[in-house]
């Protein structure tokens, strides 16, 4: 019966694989592709659910795919703190799926000759559940690769002369991150002769120090340009905001999360010894003050997002590199308070687009009486991005200032003030979006002097004027549940701090993790 | 352990090379690069498999033999890298038939900002408020504006960047 439901964590990973297969086999019929994508992603929701509440209560659940022993065959582990990061990770991949729906065009049209997106869709989620769940570096590398290739596809949907601009630079990028993760992955199987993470601690422990430190060092340089990290973090607002809307969310959402996790992972369970204290606080403090001010002088909201991101992925470093119990817990809260609402922003952007036209700030305006419903969709998610209490923004932030402050050396005070700063200047970049986009009336409704409406004026000749349309449905309410749900984290604030810390308190343990994967061998 | 050296040379070059090849600004010769990296890094896995020599993986009859796992990681690094490179090199067409070319082009938005620093402009979303704050309406001044509107209209001309993103999600 136990054994039965560990099969439980293979789920995230297949059937979104089968799903893509049958998609493909289906490509002339978007209403079965429409189906057999919600149902695979319906699945895996449920099936991670399940693992999360079996991880928390049973501890980690653990396949060998295939019968083959962990340390020789793919193993593959649902702790806590997989489970979680499944959990929100493929809430918002649903969501996301829903809205493309709405959206239309990612399906069949203009842009895309080839129903392609469902597929790849699919697979990303399966690479991206494959990375959370792998318990051997090699794995977690083919992980990233299913999302990678998937993600590839993505981002230079249609083929566009800005998309495929873009995505050279991100495919180049990627295939500089996949070189180095290899190179690192051959290095250590060389010095310890596994990439199982269970059993690497201990053969790692044995080795000397400066070669541990060359192994720890060539993994996070890896883990940081996929998770956008200051000084490799340069790609990302540059590829991201061509992709469609969707795409993006789920980009901004996921990808640079997946990074983050593989340095969590590595981070307590490989190199528990040595945390580079001073090396990630420095790194993670560059990052926030960096993003965000990258994120202020931009003029585009999809831009602003992107460089906000960059800045965000500091918070979560800053709680990894202060390696504490409660570091790792606000670390692990951030990022699904972050995955969220960074996604929801990325729809809301979405929409905007589709409603005006155009991201571009100068060329906004006067949307809040004119799409009201759009104003509190973005104006909810703005707020929770800069912390404003009751949001989880907040909440993260303060778990992370807390854990900042229980530490007590001088670096950690200067992370703490770091964020509060980065707080306060993401609060500035959202209110000026919220005063260009959707307060200050646009410029040529001061010029015609007409009702601003903004909805079909016969005499408002703009570009934009085909293109004011009502939201369509489809788009706004998965934005709506996404928002709803990044409120909920608020609401359901008290319960998932405690999983967060169970969570990290499994991580600091380590042994549940290593018993769950070895243990299966004999 | 003891190490073939002409393997490690061998990784040398290939892995020079294609550092080398990878800092270049056309999309194809990054590939080429990629290609070598890719190559000399499965030799790397080969090397970590262990002292040369050994026999491939056999029934176990005392003698030594070769470790299976690094060749199989080396296996599905190869098939990586090939899918990858097709796309690449598909990536590579598409930029040539678009463009003429394939060289990776720098951020347009990028150059948009020094050369906004280089004017000593404003930001494009910068308020200027402050001289007209009793009335609410007329908040952007008149000059101000026409600037803003002339980049931008200078900027939808020649960068087709501009052009492509309303339709990102903009139309059915």
């Amino acid at each position: 019966m136990n054994h039965l439901a560990s099969q439980l964590v293979l789920v995230p990973v297949i059937v979104p694989l089968l799903g893509a297969g049958l998609c493909l086999a289906f490509g002339r019929s978007a209403r079965a592709q429409r189906i057999i994508s919600i149902v695979a992603l319906a699945l895996v929701v449920a099936a991670a659910a399940a693992l999360l509440w079996r991880a928390d209560q049973f501890g980690p659940q653990s396949v060998n795919v295939g019968g083959w022993p962990a340390d020789i065959g793919i193993s593959l582990v649902a702790d806590r703190l997989s489970a979680l990061l499944l959990v929100v990770s493929t809430i918002v991949t649903f969501s996301v799926l829903l809205y493309s729906f709405g959206q239309g065009i990612v399906e069949f049209g203009r842009d895309t000759p080839l129903s392609v997106f469902h597929p790849t869709f699919l697979v990303l989620s399966a690479g991206v559940s494959a990375a959370f769940l792998s318990a051997d570096l090699f794995n977690l590398f083919v992980g990233f690769e299913i999302l990678l290739a998937a993600s590839y596809v993505l981002i230079t949907l249609g083929g566009t002369e800005a998309r495929v601009r873009a995505g050279t630079i991100y495919v180049v990028v990627s295939l500089i991150s996949s070189v180095l993760f290899l190179i690192s992955i051959a290095a250590v199987y060389a010095a310890t002769g596994t990439v199982n993470l269970a059993a690497l601690p201990e053969r790692i422990a044995a080795l000397p120090e400066p070669l541990q430190l060359v192994l720890q060092l060539m993994l996070l340089l890896t883990f940081s340009i996929k998770a956008a990290i200051f000084p490799l973090s340069a790609w990302l607002p540059d590829s991201y905001p061509t992709a469609p809307a969707p795409v993006t969310a789920v980009f901004a959402g996921l990808l640079t999360k997946v990074g983050i996790y593989a340095i969590i992972r590595v981070q307590t369970i490989v190199f528990p010894d040595q945390p580079l204290r001073t090396l990630l606080l420095t790194v993670a403090i560059l990052t926030m003050v960096v993003g965000i001010l990258g994120a202020v002088a931009q003029s585009d909201i999809k831009r602003l997002l992107s460089f906000t991101l960059v800045s965000h992925i500091g918070y979560m470093l800053f709680g990894i590199a202060l390696a504490s119990e409660a570091g790792y817990a606000g670390a692990i809260f951030y990022v699904i308070h972050h995955i969220t609402v960074q996604t929801a922003l990325f729809l809301v952007a979405g929409l905007i687009e589709y409603r005006t036209g155009t991201t571009q700030l100068d060329r906004l305006g006067g949307l809040a009486r004119a799409a009201p419903v759009l104003a509190v969709l973005f104006f909810v998610p703005a707020m929770n991005l800069a912390g404003i209490p009751p949001f989880s923004g907040f909440l993260g932030k303060l778990a992370l200032i807390q854990a900042g402050t229980e530490a007590g050396d001088w670096l950690a005070y200067a992370g703490v003030g770091a964020s509060l700063a980065v707080s306060l200047l993401t609060l500035y970049a959202v209110a000026k979006t919220w005063n260009r986009a959707f307060w200050q009336p646009r410029d040529e409704d001061i010029e015609h002097d007409t009702p601003k409406t903004g909805a079909l004026h016969p005499g408002q000749a703009t570009m934009t004027d085909d293109k004011v349309l009502r939201l369509p449905r489809g788009m706004a309410l998965p934005t709506l549940a996404l928002v709803a749900f990044s409120v909920t984290l608020t609401l359901a604030a008290g319960p998932l701090i405690g999983v967060s810390q169970r969570a990290a308190a499994e991580l600091q343990e380590r042994t549940p993790y290593i018993e769950a994967v070895l243990g299966d061998a004999e | 352990m003891s190490v073939d050296l002409t393997l490690i040379i061998a990784i040398g070059v290939l892995v020079a090379c294609g550092t080398t090849l990878v800092l270049e600004r056309s999309l194809t010769r990054i590939l080429v690069g990629f290609v070598l990296l890719g190559n000399g890094v499965n030799l790397f896995f080969i090397v970590a498999s262990g002292p040369p020599g050994a026999a491939p993986i056999v029934r176990d009859n005392g003698e030594r033999m070769a470790d299976p796992l690094p060749q199989a990681m080396a296996l599905t690094a190869i098939v990586i890298t090939l899918g990858v490179t097709a796309f690449g090199l598909a990536l590579a067409y598409r930029t040539w038939q678009l463009e003429g070319h394939d060289d990776v082009q720098d951020d347009v938005e990028d150059a948009l900002v020094i050369r906004r620093a280089e004017r000593d402009d404003l930001s494009a979303s910068f308020d200027e408020v402050d001289e007209s704050l009793p009335e609410e309406e007329g908040a952007d001044l008149p000059a101000v504006d026409d600037e803003v509107t002339d980049e931008n209209a200078e900027t939808a001309d020649d960068e087709p960047h501009n052009d492509g993103a309303p339709d990102a999600g903009g139309t059915r």
